[in-house]
């Protein structure tokens, strides 16, 4: 199946991306997404498990029987989370203790078993590799915005915490964008995190229809001008 | 999938429209009101104020941005209402931005982001007080001190504490009857003390408030006589509450409060007549009408003896609302039973 590199990522970036438009791991997403620095986290974990398990379910594709593949696939992907759950407790301590149950939850994550059924079993495994890498970088981004809103609306700051991210170097890079501020606690509660999500789809749909309107009219002008 | 459908019953009668009916509920409100402001002083009126600019503000941006036309949406009333409502659910002295952030939610988000009036599921002043409490707890239960104030405040005290949030430890931090009552039994005082230790409580349940209550339950009645509102709702969850706390209140009368306590302290009388009854997020058959007012009435039994919050109207109107277009789907007439 020949699939554009173009269009596999302008998928899982935009029109197809896991977060806002298939609404594929909701839990994680509204779950970890309280700061900007636990979002990032979570982010980068999905990432490198859905790049590892998409190249392998790939590359054995075609040795695969098809009434085992979802056993196998799942066994795949369990693997992967346990390197990431294992490096993250050795090298980022402190943040895996946040992150805490979402990281082997990972495993779990519909994302990663959809990308493997409908993506990597399908395709070669350079296009699932960039798939991988698309569907999860689309998913981070998601993850990233609706942590900065809660995090700048919950308590005023952004990048709190970078230390346990970033090592104690950044011990002090969290941005004050309001001073003094009281706390918004419905943002740092989950009721916040669906108030975002609802607002970040609903603003990926206005962006949609008023680019299809302008298509549109562009499309309906070349058409007068050429008849 | 099944398909909720919310019959479309005739909700009033005669031919009120929308404006008229809203109107007649706010003139309702009015004895409430001004015996409110006998009591706690001129704050409401301020609050309301504040309340109402901030909900026609918000509902000109949306109906604008929604591209609606903005004058016969703003001249229905339905958002000074849900301004008055929030206003009269808030403590009189709280800062300025509780009002105005509440009512926005509560115009922006509970009502228009669901499709406007007649659309919106849950009651838009109790979500934004929902969102109030859960955000600013701390805001929203300081209620001035009766002891040390003989008098309410006057005018310039409450611009005071509204506009500059000069607070002074005496004259707020105060916890409502509610709060306190809760407070005492879960340090083991018996009910009978706590009534008599302060002057918080009067003869049938919290100073002022019974007078309050009266007065709302007074334009409440008059409301159902005028045939604006029909007498299901709030009948039933003034029955379901008495009940539920006679039974507790006869069990052990040393934990549990009276069942003239909890029917003439915090806002159940104004929630029973008009809040519950929001045509719009309440049920629309007469059974379903019935059902919805008594679990109300049980959930604020419940809240206010168990739950983490201080009066339950607002949660359990709420919680109700959600469950509302299912009461209606099984008790519409000639429904078969399942």
């Amino acid at each position: 199946m020949s699939t554009s590199y173009k269009q596999v990522i302008n998928d899982g970036l935009w029109h197809n991306n896991p977060g806002i438009v298939q609404l594929l791991g909701l839990c994680p997403l509204l779950a970890v997404s309280g700061t900007f620095i636990n979002a990032l986290g979570l982010g980068v974990a999905t990432i490198l498990v859905l790049i590892g398990s998409n190249v392998a379910v790939s590359m054995i594709r075609h040795s695969v029987r098809d009434e085992l593949r979802i056993p196998i696939f799942v066994m795949i992907i369990a693997a992967f989370v346990t390197v990431i759950e294992l490096s993250m407790n050795a090298f980022w301590h402190e943040l895996y203790n946040v992150l805490g149950i979402f990281i082997p939850l990972i495993v779990t994550n519909c994302i990663i078993i959809a990308r493997a059924e409908s993506f990597a079993a399908k395709n070669n495994v350079g296009a699932s590799l960039v798939d991988g890498a698309a569907q999860g970088i689309g998913f981070t981004l998601v993850l990233l915005t609706v942590g900065s809103m809660r995090e700048i609306i919950g308590q005023g700051t952004l990048f709190s915490q970078a230390h346990l991210m970033f090592g104690p170097s950044f011990a002090n890079s969290t941005l004050v964008i309001i001073d003094d501020y009281r706390g918004f606690l419905l943002a740092v509660l989950p009721p916040g995190a669906f108030l975002c999500m609802g607002l970040i789809i609903a603003l990926k749909k206005f962006i949609d229809s008023r680019f299809a309107a302008k298509t549109a009219t562009l499309n309906l002008s070349a058409k007068t001008q050429s008849t | 999938m099944m398909n909720l459908h919310t019959p479309s019953s005739p909700h009033f009668h005669a031919n009120n429209s929308i404006s008229q009916v809203m109107f007649t509920v706010i003139a309702a409100l009015s004895p409430g009101i001004a015996v409110y402001i006998y009591f706690f002083g001129s704050g409401l009126l301020i609050q309301m104020l504040l309340g109402i600019l901030t909900a026609i503000t918000c509902e000109t941006l949306i109906l604008l941005a929604r591209k609606k036309p903005v004058w016969p949406f703003i001249s229905d009333g339905s958002a000074v209402l849900t301004a008055i409502l929030l206003a009269l659910s808030i403590p009189p002295s709280s800062p300025w931005w509780i009002i105005v952030l509440g009512t926005s939610f509560a115009i922006v988000f509970v009502k228009h982001l669901y499709g406007g009036l007649g659309y919106n599921i849950f009651n838009p002043a109790m979500a934004g007080y929902a969102m109030l409490i859960i955000s600013f707890p701390k805001e929203i239960t300081g209620w001035f001190n009766i002891q040390a104030n003989s008098t309410s405040l006057s005018l310039s005290e409450y611009l005071g504490l509204i506009f500059t949030e000069s607070k002074s430890s005496d004259t707020i931090s105060q916890a409502t009857p509610l709060d306190h009552f809760k407070t005492q039994i879960g340090l083991e005082q018996p009910a009978s003390t706590i009534f008599t230790d302060t002057n918080l409580y009067s003869g049938l349940g919290a100073y002022g408030f019974e007078w309050i209550g009266l007065a709302f339950a007074l334009g409440g009645v008059w409301l159902v006589y005028k045939k604006i509102m029909s007498w299901h709702i709030p009948l039933s969850l003034l029955i379901s509450l008495v009940l539920i706390s006679l039974v507790f209140y006869a069990w052990d009368n040393n934990n549990y409060a009276s069942p003239l306590f909890h029917l003439f302290s915090g806002a159940t009388l104004l929630g029973a007549f008009f809040i519950a009854t929001d045509p719009v997020s309440a049920c629309s058959t007469l059974r379903g009408k019935i059902i919805y007012g008594s679990c109300i009435g049980v959930l604020i039994f419940i809240i206010r003896n168990w739950g983490g919050y201080p009066d339950a109207i607002a949660f359990a109107v709420l919680i109700m609302n959600m469950c509302a277009p299912t009461i209606d789907y099984y008790t519409r007439p000639g429904a078969q039973t399942p």
